[in-house]
């Protein structure tokens, strides 16, 4: 049969790895999406931004690594830790400060805010906060495209270890494989949902034994490398073009935050920051660079200045721009004006 | 020639089907040479491969997958097997389809076909009326077809409307209604239908609810009582001005529904005559829905559960003596 389920993190994580061809372009969109995540949070703490602001660090490889071997006609739906794989995938910057900001130009336009934002016309989907929901959306995608005779298309929907628990990702996971879409699900299991420990999420072994139930193929990752995560979710991505079945990539990492800027994470122990899975792939992804002499301080630092220049950018536009009005909105959810009920 | 309700929905996905290559039907059973647990759409896999595909028991799936092909151009009718059943696809059709185009200006046109209410011995869980709750949550248009010709022509309707439909046709009507032929053109939806002209009460229904209340306008003619019955079609959109021209006229109303009691769409549309057209009415506005019990399963509780020509003739008997 064709599910296998393999376990690829030892193969690529030694030091004496060949760094991968797009390694370099994927820490400089890493970089990118920590620094404006930074930024956000200041702003969220300074009272600039309302709702919820929630960041993608430590989970940034994993993220890019989704991104970057999408093309265009491909279906991405990423989620709330995703920034660096978003940026990767093609989201302007400033569709990112808008919808934080509230500015009426951006893709929600003050309808929905900071992680739920997409842009499906141009195959980034709107994620809903119900986890799960998203895989079947994307599997519904990958079938449209097939009716319409398109080639060389893929899918890829990320998830938690938390979204892993729901019926709807079961759902989602189990009708791919009966499609026999090329998708690929990557699963970045950080450790908690909200504060709920992995021995309170699930009891398997290995979430990703699952594969093979589901009629996936399945591989394993340390989420923290970052060559890892380019090798074996872009091998994925090529196996899933190529017509293999739905692939599934488990990723261990520390969510190095809380949940969201609100929380504090102290319920994150001690010990688990000890682990391996732990460590903060963006610093690890710089010192393979320094390791291996792929960069000098000076390039790293010019790298820099242009993430923190291009975010400074994003924000200064957005905050020029004027909120939305409510006077001016029309308070129609549907596209079909002439059928809009008269309910008040 | 005769035609019933559950041909005419499969005669007008076979017309979708054919003439629209962006349609493809999506659910439990409805494929290979079953043709679904009503037969809604038996022959359908065989004259149109690959576009009737059966799924797995995976409500939540079949329309988080719909919903992911209609953004992408495609025009997908998900069937339930039972309107029961799409309670497990809520987050779905109401967070996701019913939210998309307010949050992304993206229009999801997905129909949901929802094989609805009660035929006698389905008990709790192969009953329902499930209009009320998909009428509450915004984005949602909402169709409840009480005739073979509007079955017809409203599941064709739903099929070219941009934006999210649930279209629930009733089980009990699929075999007792008939048609000489189908039409080529109904009214426009959101537009209610005047069923029954009268001039001493309104009843305000839909779906099966209809058929219920033009017998019940049947009975009361031989007391000299004209009732005039008024058919929604599409709960959501709802067609108050009809409803008021209707009260208007009469100065009473009944609003009849098989759904449970609390809220709702009998409750919806004495709210809006109540603070439209309050100045219309001769008697207080009434409204009769199921008990507020699950759905029973014994012929004789089920009967009494929803209501009957019996219960709504009480009913409007009590109307027109105030």
């Amino acid at each position: 049969m064709l599910q296998t389920v393999q376990r690829s993190g030892r193969k690529s994580a030694g030091k004496k790895a060949t760094p991968h061809e797009r390694f370099l372009e994927a820490f400089r969109w890493m970089l990118l999406a920590r620094t404006l995540e930074e930024k956000l949070v200041s702003l969220y703490r300074g009272g600039a931004i309302t709702g919820g602001v929630y960041i993608g660090k430590g989970q940034e490889a994993v993220s890019v690594a989704c991104g970057l071997f999408l093309e265009k006609g491909d279906i991405f739906a990423p989620l709330i830790r995703d920034q660096a794989g978003r940026s990767a995938f093609g989201e302007p910057l400033v569709n990112v400060t808008r919808t934080y900001l509230g500015s009426r130009k951006g893709p929600m336009r003050g309808r929905d805010g900071n992680i739920h934002r997409g842009s499906p016309r141009d195959g980034q989907l709107a994620m809903i906060s119900h986890l799960g929901a998203m895989v079947s959306v994307t599997v519904g995608a990958l079938i449209a495209k097939r009716a319409k005779g398109e080639k060389n298309f893929v899918g890829l929907s990320c998830i938690g270890e938390g979204g892993m628990q729901t019926g709807s990702f079961h759902e989602g996971m189990n009708i791919a494989a009966v499609e026999q879409v090329p998708l690929i699900v990557v699963a970045t299991n950080n450790h908690y949902a909200y504060s709920t420990p992995n021995a309170r999420e699930f009891a398997c072994h290995d979430l990703v034994d699952r594969a093979k139930g589901y009629g996936f193929e399945g591989y394993s990752i340390d989420g923290t490398d970052l060559n890892t995560s380019l090798e074996v979710i872009g091998g994925a991505v090529k196996r899933a073009r190529a017509g293999r079945p739905p692939q599934l990539v488990v990723a261990s990492v520390l969510r190095l935050s809380g949940h969201g800027e609100h929380d504090d994470a102290s319920y994150i122990t001690d010990e688990i920051k000890r682990e391996p899975f732990a460590q903060d792939c963006l610093k690890r992804a710089e010192k393979l660079i320094v390791d291996l002499n792929l960069g000098d301080a000076e390039t790293l630092k010019s790298w820099r200045a242009e993430a923190a220049a291009k975010v400074d950018e994003a924000i200064t536009t957005a905050q020029k721009e004027a909120a939305p009005n409510a006077d001016e909105e029309d308070w129609c959810a549907i596209s079909t004006r002439e059928l809009a009920d008269q309910a008040e | 020639m005769s035609i019933t309700y559950l041909e005419a929905i499969r005669e007008a996905q076979a017309k979708l089907l054919r003439d629209d290559e962006r349609v493809f039907i999506y659910g439990q059973d409805v494929g290979g040479t079953f043709g679904g647990a009503f037969k809604a759409t038996k022959g359908l896999a065989k004259e149109f491969p690959g576009r009737v595909l059966n799924t797995p028991i995976s409500e939540d799936a079949m329309v988080g997958t719909a919903i992911g092909a209609a953004i992408n151009g495609m025009r997908p009718i998900v069937e339930m097997q039972f309107a029961d059943f799409s309670s497990t696809a809520l987050n779905q059709i109401l967070n996701n389809a019913g939210t998309h185009y307010w949050r992304t200006n993206v229009p999801v046109p997905i129909t949901v076909r929802l094989p609805s209410g009660g035929t006698k011995g389905s008990g709790p869980f192969h009953s329902q009326s499930m209009e009320s709750i998909y009428a509450h949550y915004p984005g949602l248009i909402v169709m409840t077809p009480a005739t073979v010709e509007d079955a017809y022509t409203m599941l064709i309707e739903a099929v070219a409307i941009d934006d999210p439909v649930v279209y629930c046709e009733h089980k009990y009507l699929y075999y007792h209604l008939k048609a000489d032929k189908l039409p080529d053109k109904g009214l426009p939806t959101g537009k209610a239908r005047i069923a029954r002209e009268g001039r001493d009460l309104t009843i305000v229904s839909y779906s099966a609810m209809v058929q219920e209340s033009l017998a019940v306008a049947d009975e009361l003619a031989g007391e000299g009582l004209e009732v005039e019955v008024v058919d929604l079609r599409t709960v959501k959109p709802l067609d108050i001005d009809t409803v008021l021209a209707s009260v208007a006229r009469t100065g009473r109303l009944l609003a009849t529904g098989e759904s449970f009691p609390w809220g709702g769409a009998t409750a919806e549309v004495i709210a809006r005559v109540t603070s439209e057209g309050f100045h219309l009415l001769d008697a207080a506005p009434q409204r009769i829905n199921a008990k507020d019990t699950p759905i029973p399963y014994h012929p004789n509780l089920w009967a009494a559960h929803r209501p009957n020509p019996k219960t709504i003739a009480a009913k409007a008997r009590e109307l027109l003596r105030e």
